[in-house]
């Protein structure tokens, strides 16, 4: 109970400070670090793809409420940006000390282009090389640069990876 | 987990799992292996984020503003706005300091840059004033060669000043029509405001003009109020002054009255100058009982000091 509550604070305050201090004043080069994004990220690592599902989906749901925007298109990308990196935890990705870096700037580019297209299916008129050329690449670097502090405080807050189902068997294809 | 920690390999191991050397027993008849029911339970959750998700972009689509879907959005962003508020307000400070540090590192070139185009602006407004200045200048020409008081006998020439006095010791202009377009040494040069002076050397596009404040200048006046005639010529002292000279004592002349050219003629001789092209109004007028004439003197109208361009007067027929 207490470690769901603390994993509501969390992506409710990375939301909140994603729609109301990061996105509006901390663009730099055209780009803007997402801790919201990165804040999934941390979560889905530490508790996996189910929770980092759920937490991804919430915080999607509360930035578009926040921004009035389509609702549900920045929670679909959150979901599944949460659940692929739960997955990558659960299983290559566990106890590596590169996976949250690694996942962070995978996902930076994934979600980057998955919105994209989104939006592009949507038919909302969103410029291309303005997301993939002029903001990715600022995104990414501040994406990174903010990873490890929002990491440490995410395992400070909800502990290391303990409960997290362990893959005990592989299937080989043979 | 290390090698180390993992359990004892249990009896009923397949051969599968001893080749990974991995601790998973195998499922017993009838029972849901718990990977399985565990990756059902994550694609389903998934499954139905995925789900909810889509289903609420589409009703977003579809509703019209308004709709419940909207109203529950409006109230959530409603409800969000207070903490959005404080989130603004706790990130002021740094943000103003980031706004700072960033305005500090951008102050020089920003600084350049901005001088460049305060340059460029005020290079800008100077063109503007000077065109504005030239075009008002030009439009009183216009005006004056259309009125009545233009001398009927005479064409005019308009043309710009090319070149001033270079010192001010050299009382002379140059103006950008000469002999090709029709013009004569001698011929009068006048503004809209008064007499300017004389061409004294032509070339085919450009022709000299000596000013009424050159010390060799000279024109026959009168008051257009008396009729007292004189010469007119400089003072021979700084600035533009002219002298109204030989003007008897007993001839009445008043501060205040117009100069104009005298524009006389005989039988033989005719003045340079038509006859009432204004040339200053008089200012002063003193006389001794030493003097044989009265001193007057006279401030000329035209301004010699920023003219921009003339008329040059151009006689229609050739004095017989």
């Amino acid at each position: 109970m207490i470690d769901g509550l603390k994993l509501a604070g969390l992506v409710f305050v990375a939301a909140i400070v994603q729609v109301s201090v990061l996105s509006p004043y901390a663009t730099i080069s055209g780009g803007t670090a997402d801790v919201l994004l990165v804040t999934i990220v941390c979560i889905a690592l530490l508790r996996g793809s189910i929770t980092g599902a759920i937490a991804g989906f919430a915080g999607g749901l509360l930035v578009d409420i926040a921004t009035l925007g389509t609702l549900g298109v920045t929670a679909l990308l959150l979901t599944v940006a949460g659940y692929w990196a739960g997955r990558y935890g659960e299983t290559t990705g566990r106890g590596r000390a590169h996976a949250v870096p690694l996942t962070v700037a995978v996902i930076t580019i994934l979600y980057a282009f998955a919105g994209l297209g989104l939006y592009y299916m949507l038919g909302d008129g969103v410029s291309a090389h303005r997301v993939l050329v002029t903001a990715l690449p600022p995104a990414v670097l501040l994406n990174l640069l903010i990873a490890w502090p929002v990491s440490r405080l995410c395992r400070a807050l909800l502990g290391t990876p303990g409960t997290v189902e362990r893959v005990r068997e592989m299937e080989l294809g043979v | 987990m290390t090698p180390v920690d993992w359990p004892a390999v249990p009896r009923n191991r397949t051969a599968r799992t001893a080749v990974l050397g991995v601790s998973v027993r195998r499922p017993a008849a009838g029972q849901l292996p718990r990977r399985s029911s565990t990756a059902l339970r994550r694609r389903a959750v998934l499954g139905a984020l995925v789900l909810l998700a889509l289903v609420l972009v589409t009703l977003s689509f579809r509703e019209p503003s308004g709709g419940p879907v909207g109203s529950v959005q409006n109230a959530g962003a409603t409800a969000l706005q207070p903490f959005e508020v404080a989130a603004g307000r706790v990130a002021r400070p740094f943000r103003d300091a980031y706004a700072w540090f960033d305005s500090l590192f951008n102050a020089r070139s920003d600084a350049k840059k901005l001088r460049a185009e305060n340059s460029d602006l005020r290079q800008q407004v100077i063109q503007y004033e000077a065109a504005k200045n030239e075009l008002a200048q030009l439009k009183k020409l216009s005006d004056y060669k259309e009125g009545p008081s233009f001398p009927k006998d005479y064409d005019g020439l308009t043309a710009a000043v090319t070149v001033r006095p270079p010192t001010a010791f050299a009382q002379s202009i140059v103006v950008a029509v000469g002999s090709c377009d029709g013009v004569e040494n001698e011929a009068p040069v006048v503004t809209a405001e008064g007499l300017v002076g004389l061409v004294t050397r032509t070339t085919c596009h450009a022709s000299r003009v000596t000013l009424l404040t050159d010390e060799s200048s000279a024109v026959g006046a009168k008051d257009v109020k008396t009729d007292a005639a004189g010469v007119v010529r400089h003072a021979g002292r700084a600035g533009s002054t002219l002298m109204f000279s030989y003007v008897p004592k007993e001839d009445k002349i008043e501060r205040g009255d117009t100069i104009v050219t005298a524009g006389w003629r005989t039988k033989t001789l005719s003045s340079l100058y038509p006859k009432n092209i204004a040339i200053g109004k008089v200012t002063s007028v003193n006389q001794s009982d030493t003097d044989l004439y009265k001193q007057v003197q006279v401030q000329p109208f035209a301004d010699f000091t920023s003219i921009d361009a003339v008329i040059v007067l151009v006689r229609k027929q050739p004095v017989p």
